[in-house]
């Protein structure tokens, strides 16, 4: 491994030193304002996304639209951005001319979908610096507005969100039925067009194996709830996502209230549950944890499933307090900086799988080292 | 019972078929039914959001007793964009916002089905809010003066429908 910096040739070893000193700074440069910050109830909550789907009048829906039409989706909004003083400051990403890699990094960042870099022709990102807000143009519909906050804010995740709806639609033409609302793509959006997530870390109910009690439970209030990385109940790294699945026939505030409702009662039994790990099993616990730890402050190799499962019980040592002196937020950031994209953005070059690992064992050991 | 197909191993899989009124049975050991492609409703690999919401629209998969809407009382093409209906039963996206209006009688019920309502109670796009307000405004004055008329309060009747003509005045003028 040959580096130039600074006009410097770095043996492989040099370039570790120099990377050590600036790992902070780097992950500074990188990460989303959610990774960074904790926000309220951080113990559980990891982050809150609100989205909204909207469309423009007399323009087929991006799955049929012909180039000229996806073309002139993407100018009408770039213009609108422009025109909108509260919105000049985004910036417009062709997604045509992001390098592959990059696209990945903005899928493990969440800015963008999966499906929406399948197809990067006439498709675009527009991004807030911070990365708060992110608008995908010609996803599934014209325009999906997000904005993420860290930790459980439905309600300013929410209020940003409607803002920049606000601005936009000064510009453009949106499709708008009076009797049923804001005209998705897809049946299951039309209405509200609002989708809220919130984004929840749940090892102790995991552990006690109460998921799936608690998510058949809440399937039956209008609430779907899925792995974030993985099938169905199971879920790497013990994350699940609560989203609303109703759209129409609510009002958005509607819509939040349930959501906050249902999250709230869940923050209260994984709290409960890890207060009786705690009680009851506190050595256990106390091994499983310290264990993680060891493993992730000693491992030479760790594929991404393994860190994020370690991760998760080291963040449950963390919130408990079991494992004293270390931030707790490093969690949110590994997760994300140990996915296989970005790995190889922050390694600044294409890897192999096995090297891959070998690097995120040595990424994590020496970010969990620096506390 | 052996299966059908193979006439080997035992059936376990039995599926009933009514397509037009003709019934047809098959008894099915699994893996011919799988071979088949009878079995895909099973945690088939292509099982999808949108597989399951064509399902809702379109619930003849398995044949079981569901006849489809007539196709000649309902459009079965969108005069805007041309997507066929049966497009959009397969994959579970319209092609424009036309195909609301056009397939209106088809989606109320899915609509009813996925989310228990037909009706936007939610956030109005700014431009539209003025006019729309107004609406709703004469909307409810009307019910108000039906209520006014029952009660044989006709003073403030009156009153009310000069309000409403007043802002029917209004809408004309922005339209």
């Amino acid at each position: 491994m040959r580096r130039v910096e600074g006009g410097k040739d770095l043996t492989a070893r040099n370039y570790r030193v120099v990377r050590s000193m600036s790992l902070k700074d780097i992950i500074e440069k990188t990460l989303s304002a959610w990774m960074k910050d904790g926000g309220p109830e951080a113990d559980v909550v990891l982050s809150t996304r609100i989205r909204v789907a909207r469309n423009l009048n007399n323009v087929p829906f991006p799955h049929v639209a012909s180039d000229a039409d996806l073309k002139g989706v993407v100018d009408a909004v770039r213009d609108a951005v422009k025109r909108s003083p509260t919105l000049a400051s985004l910036q417009v990403l062709d997604l045509a001319e992001v390098s592959p890699l990059d696209r990945q990094i903005l899928v493990e960042k969440h800015l963008v979908s999966p499906q929406h870099i399948g197809q990067v022709k006439n498709r675009a990102v527009i991004l807030r610096k911070d990365e708060v807000v992110s608008i995908m143009i010609n996803e599934e519909d014209h325009i999906r507005i997000q904005t993420i906050f860290p930790g459980f804010q439905p309600e300013k995740a929410w209020e940003l969100c409607n803002e920049v709806d606000d601005g936009l639609e000064r510009g453009l033409d949106y499709a708008f039925d009076e009797k049923i609302g804001y005209l998705t793509a897809c049946p299951t959006n039309v209405g509200t067009g609002l989708r809220a997530s919130v984004m929840m870390h749940l090892p102790a109910l995991a552990v006690t194996n109460q998921v799936g009690r608690v998510l058949s439970t809440v399937s039956h209030l209008g609430i779907a709830v899925r792995g974030l990385y993985g099938e169905g109940t199971e879920s790497s790294g013990n994350i699940y996502q609560l989203s609303n699945q109703v759209t129409l026939g609510r009002t958005e505030e509607d819509i939040l209230e349930n959501i906050k409702g249902v999250a709230r009662q869940i923050i209260d039994q994984e709290r409960g549950a890890r207060s009786y790990l705690m009680r009851e099993t506190r050595r256990q616990l106390e091994d499983r944890v310290y264990r993680a730890y060891g493993i992730l402050a000693n491992a030479r190799m760790i594929t991404s499933e393994e860190a994020l499962r370690l991760l998760s019980d080291v963040r449950l040592g963390i919130d408990t307090g079991l494992i004293p002196g270390i931030d707790r937020k490093i969690f949110n950031e590994l997760m994300v900086l140990t996915r296989p994209a970005y790995l190889q953005k922050l390694m600044g070059r294409e890897l192999s799988p096995p090297e891959r690992d070998v690097e995120r064992a040595s990424f994590i050991r020496e970010r969990i080292k620096e506390g | 019972m052996i299966c059908d197909e193979c006439k080997k191993r035992p059936a376990n899989v039995h599926l009933t078929k009514i397509i037009n009124g003709h019934k047809t049975e098959m008894h099915l050991c699994e893996e011919c039914a799988r071979a088949k492609g009878e079995l895909d409703f099973f945690g088939a690999p292509e099982f999808s959001f949108h597989n399951l919401l064509a399902g809702l629209i379109h619930p003849e998969p398995m044949g079981i007793g569901m006849t489809m809407p007539s196709p000649y009382r309902t459009p079965r093409k969108c005069e805007t964009c041309g997507l066929d209906y049966t497009d959009f039963t397969q994959s579970g996206f319209l092609g424009c916002s036309n195909c609301y209006a056009d397939f209106h009688q088809q989606l109320e019920p899915l609509l009813r089905r996925i989310h228990g309502s037909t009706r936007h109670v939610g956030k109005v796009p700014g431009r539209t809010s003025g006019t729309l307000k107004i609406r709703k405004d004469i909307e409810s004055l009307r019910a108000e003066l039906q209520k006014c008329i029952a009660r044989e309060e006709y003073e403030k009747a009156a009153e009310i429908r000069d309000r409403i003509h007043e802002l029917e005045g209004k809408l004309n003028e922005s339209a």
